[in-house]
């Protein structure tokens, strides 16, 4: 009788560490998921680093006079690359916005020049900046919904228990702060 | 996400169970009818090796064999940048490992697919009738639907479901078979035990029509409802529902008449593809039949065009029950708790690219594969010269300036 009683209470110990190893891992799996998705979202980054002059030395060379919106991108640029040691999300993510913005109208500013937007040099830095931005956008969305997950396990039962135990922190969002992207999306019927 | 996957996977091995034991006792009560008692181990023995022999072969070399007949090509990233660049995109926005492989098929009949049993060995196709017509954001959607497919594993699980219903339709060949020429000789002989042997034939015989049939039908439901959920995939990574719907709308405005490769793509891999590319097998458009492998495309089309308030797995629940009207959604359960708030993106303002560049690029793209490289002249024109020719003089055909 006893040796069952005992075999069933070792069961039980067997079983509830068994699953605390298991929130373990996952909070684990789920922190790399974030670094990783953050380090996807710094590739990004710095591949826009290394096209803005590029692109900056081509337009300048069919619309030297439109100087302020290249000052604007290149100096946007400049501050991008100074916050990115710094390890505030939300303080990088607001400088690459500013960057996102001013290259928009770089190339809206390109819509009134035909020779430009002939320029073969120029079309494909296009697609790259297109496709880098994308990039960017995509990125960021995948950070933010991995932080989401940890940041939801560390604060619910139980897993924030052992989230606090092994001191699991949570994680920054890399949030676009925009007037015009906050507003409730248009809804067509 | 991670719980759709893992929700799928129960689902699967399930199935596959369930049709396994199909297939076994299709093989045992075949074996007892027309051995007599103790064939049954060799009617499981066949049919145990049947089924070994085609699951070995589609699962190392279905992928092969599937990219080939179709004539896909694969790509690198300078033969079509738009395309690898969107792919690259929708890998960092579904999270994938590794980059797919991106594979062209010249074929005017705008379609795509996935194959590959894992994310980390994948490929996306697209053919260049799709290229030509769609737009960058449209491109988008379709390779993220595909993604979706990748990421739900449902090659894999379609493979494994679709070699069980292959191995089924076997049996049932052979059962038939035998009944037709082989059978009644050998049974004369073994008097003994007669009726409980006649009763074995008979269910048998049931299983061999039955089977098949039921084998297809869960089948093709099994490949809709995949459909949809990698329609809800879609909208999740891109956060932009309308730009697969109105890719839907000009892909089943474009196949009316089958694809030139429509013989070439059997049953088995017409799944993979984002639209059916037999006409006469996706049914009319309205309504889906129980042998259709996709869901009508507009109802398809409607769901997302539902979508008001949001992109993700829930909206895209709640849009489906709205549309279809069945009480009952597609997302498994545990995924729709798992679902956050996810907001739709503003479609990007970026001016379309015109149809001609499109079909620019997507035929350089051929050219390229072909080995010709590209002579830009100061005349505005590109000369494509042959691998033959490489390395000579050549003279511009429009101003006669020599390269």
């Amino acid at each position: 009788m006893e040796w069952i009683v005992l075999i069933v209470i070792l069961a039980v110990i067997i079983i509830f560490v068994g699953w605390l190893i298991a929130i373990y891992n996952a909070l684990v799996r789920l922190r790399n998921a974030v670094k990783n998705a953050f380090s996807q979202i710094d590739v990004q980054l710095k591949r826009r680093y290394d096209l803005i002059p590029n692109l900056v030395e081509t337009v300048k060379g069919y619309a030297a006079h439109e100087r302020e919106t290249l000052e604007a991108v290149t100096k946007a640029r400049q501050q991008a690359i100074d916050v990115s040691g710094l390890d505030s999300v939300q303080e990088r993510a607001r400088v690459e916005n500013m960057l996102t913005q001013t290259l928009k109208s770089l190339f809206a500013v390109s819509e009134n020049y035909p020779d430009l937007k002939a320029n073969e040099n120029f079309l494909k830095l296009q697609e790259e900046l297109t496709t880098t931005e994308n990039k960017i956008s995509f990125a960021r969305q995948f950070y933010n919904d991995s932080v989401m997950q940890l940041n939801n396990k560390t604060e619910m039962f139980p897993s924030n228990i052992i989230a606090g135990m092994f001191n699991f922190k949570q994680a920054e969002f890399f949030e676009v702060e925009e007037e015009a992207e906050r507003e409730a999306p248009e809804v067509k019927f | 996400m991670w719980e759709q996957i893992r929700s799928n996977q129960r689902k699967s091995i399930i199935l596959v169970i369930v049709m396994a034991f199909f297939l076994l006792a299709m093989g045992w009560f075949g074996g007892e009818g027309f051995y007599g008692p103790g064939g049954g181990t060799i009617g499981l023995m066949i049919a145990i090796i049947v089924w070994i022999l085609l699951t070995l072969t589609s699962y190392f070399s279905g992928h092969s064999i599937f990219l080939s007949i179709s004539g896909a090509r694969k790509i690198k990233r300078e033969d079509h940048e738009v395309l690898w660049n969107v792919v690259e995109e929708m890998k960092i926005a579904s999270g994938m490992p590794n980059m797919p492989a991106v594979y062209i098929v010249d074929d005017p009949t705008p379609n795509a697919f996935a194959t590959g049993r894992s994310p980390d060995k994948a490929s996306v196709a697209v053919t260049t009738g799709l290229l030509e017509r769609l737009t960058r954001s449209e491109l988008q959607g379709v390779i993220a639907h595909e993604m979706g497919h990748i990421q739900n594993r449902d090659v894999l699980y379609m493979m494994m479901i679709g070699v069980m219903v292959g191995a089924i339709a076997l049996l049932a060949d052979i059962g038939v078979r035998m009944l037709f020429y082989g059978g009644r000789g050998r049974r004369r002989t073994s008097s003994g035990g007669g009726q409980a042997q006649a009763i074995m034939m008979i269910v048998a015989i049931v299983l061999m029509i039955l089977a098949p049939i039921v084998a297809q039908i869960v089948y093709f439901a099994i490949s809709r409802k995949r459909e949809y959920l990698a329609d809800a995939s879609a909208s999740q990574f891109t956060r932009y529902p309308e730009a697969l719907a109105s890719a839907l709308e000009k892909i089943s405005g474009l196949i009316r008449k089958p694809s030139k490769d429509a013989d070439k793509v059997n049953r088995i891999i017409a799944p993979s593809y984002i639209i059916n590319p037999i006409p006469a097998a996706r049914g009319s458009g309205e309504k889906a039949s129980l042998f259709s492998t996709h869901p009508p495309t507009k109802e398809r089309v409607r769901i997302l065009r539902a979508m008001a308030g949001g992109a993700g797995f829930g909206d895209y629940d709640m849009a489906f029950r709205r549309v279809t009207g069945k009480p009952v959604g597609v997302i498994p359960f545990r995924s729709l708790e798992a679902a956050e708030k996810v907001e739709i993106k503003k479609p990007d303002d970026m001016p379309a690219e015109k149809h001609i560049d499109r079909v620019r690029q997507s035929t350089d793209a051929l050219w390229r594969l072909n080995k010709y490289t590209f002579i830009p002249c100061d005349c505005g024109t590109k000369l494509k010269v042959p691998p033959e020719l490489q390395g000579q003089r050549i003279t511009c055909p429009h101003c006669g300036r020599k390269h």
